[in-house]
């Protein structure tokens, strides 16, 4: 039993060594997977999305392998700085407060927050005025969230916060919202399958353009200069354009 | 002064942003757990009976539900109920029950409901059990009725039994109910949740555990009081002299019938 236990310890701290020592040959990148079309599981239970593509054409600009794990929203952060993998790609807003944490990229697109509605829903457009007493859903941890306790709710919405925005979809689609709040690529493609039937999109939330960029930790400045520069090489060379035209009728960089 | 000391412990910022936020938490965590252990009380006391019933549809249906409760998670559960029966929106209007099944507050309380139930359903059959057949059959050669018989015989004895477990399940319960905070709900997790995604400052976490160490605490000593209460007669040779001379004349006088 001992020996065992021994065994199974120094074998994590060869694993552990190795992973930190390495990066630069080989880096583990974390998504969500529950943020379609950005990150999502397929049916055969893999990560895809326009994340996981633009993650790919990254790691093999920089000519590294990659490996792409799937990590529940609410602890990428703190499971980044825990060295469980050595970046996040995965449709992360640039805030001030993340920054005090991780150390971003370059944005890899620009997206708006938008609200979706009922087809039939009183509310007639995204001020706090309109929404004052209703109930908004957003997903937990996010910008939207955020917004939507902050702005929303202090003028007077009932804020609601979901571990992932399929299920502040799902409860949109139930009637226990009246909105939800998200980012308007992810609510356009979710009221194109999914959410067709029920719901609309009302407008984008004025002033909220925000960026997506890349998560690493604070200490890996060449990872950060090899990231951004390949950003600017996929960019350059049509790859991006490749991987957007595969998910959107529009430029989102 | 206070503060300064408390300084010392803990984030004051932090303290200062989400204090207030923390002690809802707590408190929708303990009405939460409160209230849905007692209705699970009340339901799994029916349930335990059901099953010790001489009527076999009463059994079977009280064992299937057990069966079902106990081996399925209380998330699955939980998921079941606010998204499952959730989305039966048109029916639910129909039978005028949408406005309950429409707050994740009413769902989580019935899921927890129905699930400690199961558990407080076995607790309570494992105590009627323990009672002595004998105790029973006394008690009906004094002509008492089958109701009182539980009330007055069987229910106070079985409790003794059952009281400590029943206080391991309100633990668990307290703990099981952060995932409350899966349906929207702003409990103590829920809250800590929110205040961690505005600070990634793992400090919350420990007030949160904190504080649900105190919730159990308060249990634990709650559940010593009611032993205490409940099981009084068995001890009153020690503690409560004058009565135990009393209790010692009668057993005197009835073991000497003579005297």
């Amino acid at each position: 039993m001992y020996k065992t236990l021994l065994a199974a310890g120094i074998c994590i701290l060869g694993m552990t060594s190795l992973a930190s020592a390495q990066m630069k040959k080989e880096i583990v990148i974390a998504s969500e997977g529950a943020y379609p079309p950005f990150n999502f599981m397929d049916s055969n239970n893999k990560l895809q999305g326009f994340d996981i593509d633009i993650a790919n054409a990254l790691c093999e600009k920089m000519q590294v392998k990659c490996t792409i794990v799937a990590q529940d929203w609410d602890g990428i952060i703190p499971a980044l700085l825990a060295k469980k993998f050595d970046a996040i790609v995965a449709s992360m807003t640039i805030t001030d407060e993340r920054k005090q944490q991780v150390e971003f990229t370059d944005r890899y697109y620009r997206t708006p927050l938008s609200l979706a509605v009922p087809k039939d829903s009183p509310i007639k457009d995204t001020s706090v005025a309109s929404l004052k007493g209703k109930t908004v859903g957003a997903q937990s941890s996010t910008t939207q969230s955020i917004y939507a306790e902050d702005t929303y709710g202090k003028g007077g919405a009932d804020a609601k916060l979901y571990p992932t925005q399929d299920e502040a979809n799902a409860d949109l689609a139930n009637g226990r919202l009246d909105a939800a709040v998200a980012d308007k690529f992810v609510l356009v493609e979710w009221l194109k399958n999914s959410g067709k039937d029920c719901c609309k999109l009302l407008g984008d939330i004025e002033g909220t353009m925000s960026e997506a960029g890349i998560a690493i930790r604070k200490e890996d400045k060449e990872l950060k200069a090899a990231l951004n520069k390949a950003i600017k090489d996929i960019v350059a060379d049509g790859t991006y354009k490749k991987i957007q035209d595969k998910y959107f009728a529009f430029d989102i960089y | 002064m206070l503060r300064d000391l408390l300084g010392l412990v803990i984030n004051l910022d932090l303290l200062d942003r989400y204090g207030w936020r923390f002690l809802d938490g707590v408190v929708v965590t303990a009405q939460l757990v409160t209230i849905s252990f007692i209705l699970g009380g009340v339901l799994g006391l029916l349930l335990g009976l059901a099953r010790l019933s001489e009527n076999l549809a009463l059994r079977w249906f009280s064992g299937a539900y057990i069966y079902f409760f106990r081996g399925s998670p209380l998330l699955a559960q939980l998921f079941l109920l606010y998204y499952g029966l959730g989305s039966l929106r048109g029916f639910w209007t129909d039978v005028g029950l949408w406005w309950f099944f429409r707050e994740a507050w009413y769902c989580a309380l019935l899921a927890f409901t129905l699930n400690t139930a199961a558990y407080q359903a076995e607790i309570f059959r494992g105590g009627i059990q323990a009672v002595p057949r004998g105790q029973r059959e006394a008690a009906a050669a004094l002509g008492m009725h089958n109701a009182i018989i539980f009330a007055k015989v069987v229910f106070p004895q079985a409790m003794i039994v059952a009281l400590r477990p029943l206080g391991n399940e309100l633990i668990l319960m307290v703990k099981a109910s952060a995932i409350a905070s899966l349906v929207t709900i702003y409990d103590l997790m829920g809250v800590t949740k929110l205040a961690f995604s505005r600070s990634y400052n793992f400090e919350l976490y420990l007030w949160a555990a904190v504080l649900y160490l105190i919730i159990v605490e308060c249990i634990r000593r709650l559940w010593a009081v009611l032993e205490r209460r409940l099981t009084r007669h068995l001890k009153m040779g020690e503690s409560q002299p004058v009565q135990a001379g009393w209790l010692s004349r009668m057993t005197k006088s009835a073991l000497k019938p003579n005297a």
